[in-house]
């Protein structure tokens, strides 16, 4: 991990560090079993392993009347595996401070292992038992589909969680990504374990699988533990095909008797293998990026005190990418929020960043990089995060010298292209009143 | 900064109500970072880490991480909102975001874009305790922000323009915070509640029409009371020596004068705690029923030796995770909740809180859920702990303190935390082996001094009929 951040200074920043031999690592690929990507960053200053995985597929594999089963079958997993039960399996987890969770996402079912280096061998053992032979008995099948049916009742009225779910619909129409991943209260009623189980043999599988460990554990012994694990598993996944989408228009407004008016905006994005990608990263992080500094930070919030939080990202997932932001204000100033960020986002797409907005941000960019490899948990899921979008082993790298190269006349390009439609979506939640206001306001996009 | 994005990626996630509890939470549950030891041996928690005292009275502590070119700066004030004077809840907090609106030298951003220029991370938070600013960026760089940290200590510059446009953001905040959130009015009802007389009872982010009124004059008499290096903690973690970090303290933060004598922190206490009290926030926004019940304890700080200790192994027995006690009674056994478990928030200077919370599955009554609740509460209580439960408590302890060294940000959270609250340094360092030290009477006997019910608050949350809406 040292000798990564110090190349990482040393390349981009300038920095001179001396780092003792002994800590001297780097990312090697791992001989594990046929099919499967991994990788590996050797360190032992810490006693631990963290390993971070995941198969291609995610939530867009659920059946298209069933949405939900990836998700649930992500609190099973750890529910009972082999001759063990529900209690013996978290006993077992517990008593040695085993770390393991799994997390369905849009396009890949995640999971991620951390153990101490003592209790490697338990670790991967209940890890291996968990893909292979989970045992999805009744009582924690129940518990959890109690659970989870009681957290999308929960969440009905969060304004958070109702601004998802309404502007995915809107802008994913007929598409997975359209869907709920936690599911609805009907289809989670409705999943059997057939479902569950038809799931993990379908998407659980060694070619579309892909790990990064991080810790005190050599490729030799890595290469073994990940035999043990996923060696067993099919060596082909069967995957559902998904289409590609982009995002599309609407104007939303929910009503809830809220004294803030949340607001989310958004459009089309750019593809993560675009060659305007990196210009479109650095151009959002002008726009509405995460720093006390940014344009809409600056209008919206230092100047005029609208608001306590606006920002904006990129999302690039397996089959659409989208421009996205949000923020929230006192419902009666929603419509002129809504109004002052629609100018900025347009006005930024016309004239893009100034040079010195640019020169700024690129070197916020270039030196924050190291910030992300501070932890091994944060290593690992950075590595991950890399193979995922299959950048390359020497992503690390040369990523600070891609964002160097950006030029004025590339963030403009960007600008244009990523922000000319950037608030074609707009949805709100708030008290109805609200809702007037807004729809006046919006004249109805056309994609 | 954190916000939920549209991103359609993420999974729900549970809003941070109040950064009160974020913090005390976190700091319990996390663990706490060390170094390795063999297995089985207590662990120490920075061993390295050393403290001094400049000439004006500011303590630093340097914690060395050598593993990447990063450091991260914290200083911290002894001052929190339970400081805040009647009539002016939130003035804390308020004054922590305007500490970012420039200097005499300095003017709003320039501090904020020298952060950024470096590629570092920065920001600040309010606790009932204390007040931190913090940086996380490339070492060289230390001198500068520490230079700056320095310079706003003393040289604070409020226009009544940029003053009024940041009470509305905190306005803003509260209202995303707690006004949009039945559930986060609900914890404030409990606090109020909770806290009889001391100032604990009062939200850190203050009640809004006290906010609304809040000034510059507000403002700046806290400053120049509290803002003072004898009344002020620096904490570096990361590439450095104490060396280093002494000779740049003594040309930035050393320069600051004294400026005034906060004194010790003597705050209204809490009368004995006589009634069982409970609290009903009835919402046409809530959904889904939740319980909970919060204890009046003593904190890491105002506790005897051993107790606070023994809080936090009891909190962990009783209620953390899947296989503790309440969750194989009330979620597995019986059927009656989908959540179930307890916490202890110890990191605080008068008071701690020890938290209980369940809720109920499918149509299952509240009143049925307490009762069950309230059995496993009088079995621990009458019937203590087994060793092996508390053998099992100990070796999470060991093995939370080991992961948490992964993380240096996290570890400079945890000492200032405990320094601004009263703790020395070696306190924190010994945490683990005092851990090791708790015996099942100790635990015991800390259940039935605590849970009682006569020093609680129970809280529910229900659905209400939406009252003139259609």
């Amino acid at each position: 991990m040292a000798q990564l951040l110090v190349r990482l200074g040393m390349a981009v920043i300038g920095l001179l560090v001396v780092v003792p031999a002994s800590q001297a690592m780097s990312i090697q690929k791992i001989d594990g079993p046929p099919g499967v990507e991994a990788w590996l960053v050797e360190d032992y200053t810490v006693p631990m392993i963290a390993m971070d995985f995941v198969f291609a597929g995610g939530a867009a594999q659920d059946p298209a009347d069933k949405p939900g089963v990836a998700n649930m079958l992500s609190s099973l997993l750890d529910e009972g595996a082999g001759a063990m039960t529900s209690a013996e399996f978290q006993k077992a987890l517990d008593d040695r401070s085993i770390n393991m969770s799994f997390d369905a996402g849009r396009d890949g079912f995640y999971g991620d292992l951390k153990t101490l280096s003592e209790n490697r061998d338990e670790a991967f053992g209940l890890l291996a038992a968990a893909l292979q032979t989970p045992r999805l008995d009744k009582e924690p099948v129940e518990r959890i589909r109690a659970q989870i049916a009681a957290s999308i009742k929960s969440d009905a009225n969060d304004p958070q969680t109702a601004a998802t779910l309404a502007v995915c619909a809107k802008a994913f129409p007929n598409h997975p990504y359209g869907r709920p991943l936690d599911g609805t209260a009907e289809s989670v009623a409705a999943i059997s374990r057939d479902d569950l189980e038809t799931y993990r043999s379908h998407v659980f599988a060694r070619d579309n699988l892909k790990v990064a460990i991080v810790g005190a554990i050599s490729a030799k012994e890595a290469g073994t533990m990940l035999a043990r694990v996923f060696g067993p598993l099919p060596d082909r996944a069967k995957l559902t095909p998904v289409a590609d989408i982009v995002p599309q228009a609407g104007i939303i407004a929910i009503d809830q008797p809220n004294p803030q008016t949340l607001i989310r905006f958004g459009g089309p994005g750019i593809k993560r293998d675009d060659p305007d990608f990196m210009a479109g990263y650095v151009v959002n992080h002008i726009l509405g990026g995460g720093s006390f500094s940014s344009r809409l930070y600056t209008e919206v919030r230092e100047k005029r005190g609208l608001a306590y939080t606006v920002s904006t990202s990129l999302v690039t997932l397996a089959h659409a990418d989208a421009f996205a932001g949000g923020t929230a204000t006192r419902a009666d100033r929603a419509p002129e929020t809504i109004a002052l960020i629609k100018s900025e986002v347009a006005r930024f797409a016309a004239e893009g960043p100034t040079e010195a907005e640019l020169a700024k941000a690129k070197s916020y960019m270039i030196g924050s990089y190291a910030l992300r490899f501070d932890s091994s948990s944060k290593i690992a899921r950075q590595v991950l995060g890399i193979m995922v979008d299959n950048l390359g082993i020497d992503y690390v790298e040369k990523r600070n010298s891609l964002i160097e190269a950006i030029t004025i006349e590339d963030a403009r390009r960007a600008a244009r292209r990523l922000f000319v439609d950037g608030t074609t979506m707009v949805a709100t939640v708030g008290p109805a009143k609200t809702k007037t206001a807004t729809a006046e306001t919006q004249v109805p996009p056309q994609l | 900064m954190d916000q939920r994005r549209l991103s359609p990626d993420r999974r729900r996630f549970s809003a941070v109500l109040r950064v009160f509890v974020a913090l005390f939470v976190t700091f319990s549950l996390a663990g706490f970072a060390t170094t390795v030891a063999l297995a089985g041996e207590p662990v120490r928690i920075a061993p390295d880490a050393t403290t001094f005292t400049l000439d004006n009275g500011m303590q630093v502590v340097v914690v060395p991480d050598h593993r990447a070119p990063i450091v991260t700066h914290m200083v911290w004030y002894k001052i929190g909102a339970a400081d805040d004077p009647p009539g002016k809840s939130g003035i804390a907090h308020f004054l922590e975001h305007l500490m970012f609106k420039g200097t005499k030298a300095h003017p709003a951003g320039e501090f904020s874009s020298k952060v950024s220029e470096g590629g570092g991370q920065e920001n600040a938070f309010t606790t009932a305790d204390a007040t931190a600013y913090f940086q996380t960026i490339g070492k060289e760089r230390l001198g500068t922000v520490m230079a700056f940290e320095a310079d706003r200590m003393e040289g604070l510059e409020l226009p009544d323009k940029v003053v009024l446009s940041e009470r509305d953001v905190i306005l803003e905040e509260r209202r995303m915070r707690i006004d949009n959130d039945p559930g986060a009015q609900l914890g404030e009802a409990m606090n109020a509640a909770l806290y009889q007389n001391h100032h604990y009872g009062i939200p850190t982010i203050g009640w809004m029409h006290e906010m609304q009124g809040l000034t510059a004059a507000d403002a700046l008499a806290q400053y120049r009371h509290y803002y003072t290096p004898n009344n002020a903690i620096l904490v570096v973690a990361g590439d450095v020596t104490p060396e280093e970090v002494r000779r740049l303290a003594d040309v930035t933060f050393g320069r600051v004068p004294r400026r005034a004598e906060p004194g010790e922190r003597d705050r209204p206490k809490e009368p004995p705690p006589l009634a069982a009290r409970t609290v009903n926030l009835s919402d046409p926004r809530v959904t889904e029923p939740s319980w909970q019940r919060n204890y009046l304890v003593p904190s890491y700080s105002s506790a005897k030796p051993g107790e606070a200790e023994a809080l936090d192994v009891l909190a962990d027995i009783l209620g953390r995770g899947t296989t503790s006690r309440l969750y194989r009674a009330l979620v597995v056994e019986q059927g009656l909740a989908t959540s179930a478990g307890s916490y202890y928030s110890g990191e605080s200077l008068d008071y701690g809180r020890f938290g209980v919370f369940a809720s109920p599955r499918g149509d299952v009554q509240l009143s049925k859920l307490e009762t069950a609740v309230d059995g496993v509460i009088a079995d621990i209580r009458d019937h203590g702990v087994t060793p092996e439960e508390l053998a099992t408590a100990k070796q999470r302890t060991r093995a939370q303190a080991i992961y948490a060294q992964d993380s240096q940000a996290m570890l400079a959270r945890i000492i200032g935390m405990a320094l601004a609250t009263g703790q020395p340094l070696d306190a924190v360092q010994g945490w683990p082996a005092r851990i090791g030290d708790v015996t099942v009477e100790d635990i015991s006997a800390a259940a039935k001094t605590y849970l009682d019910a006569r020093r609680s608050v129970t809280g529910t949350l229900t659905p209400a009929p939406a009252e003139g809406r259609s």
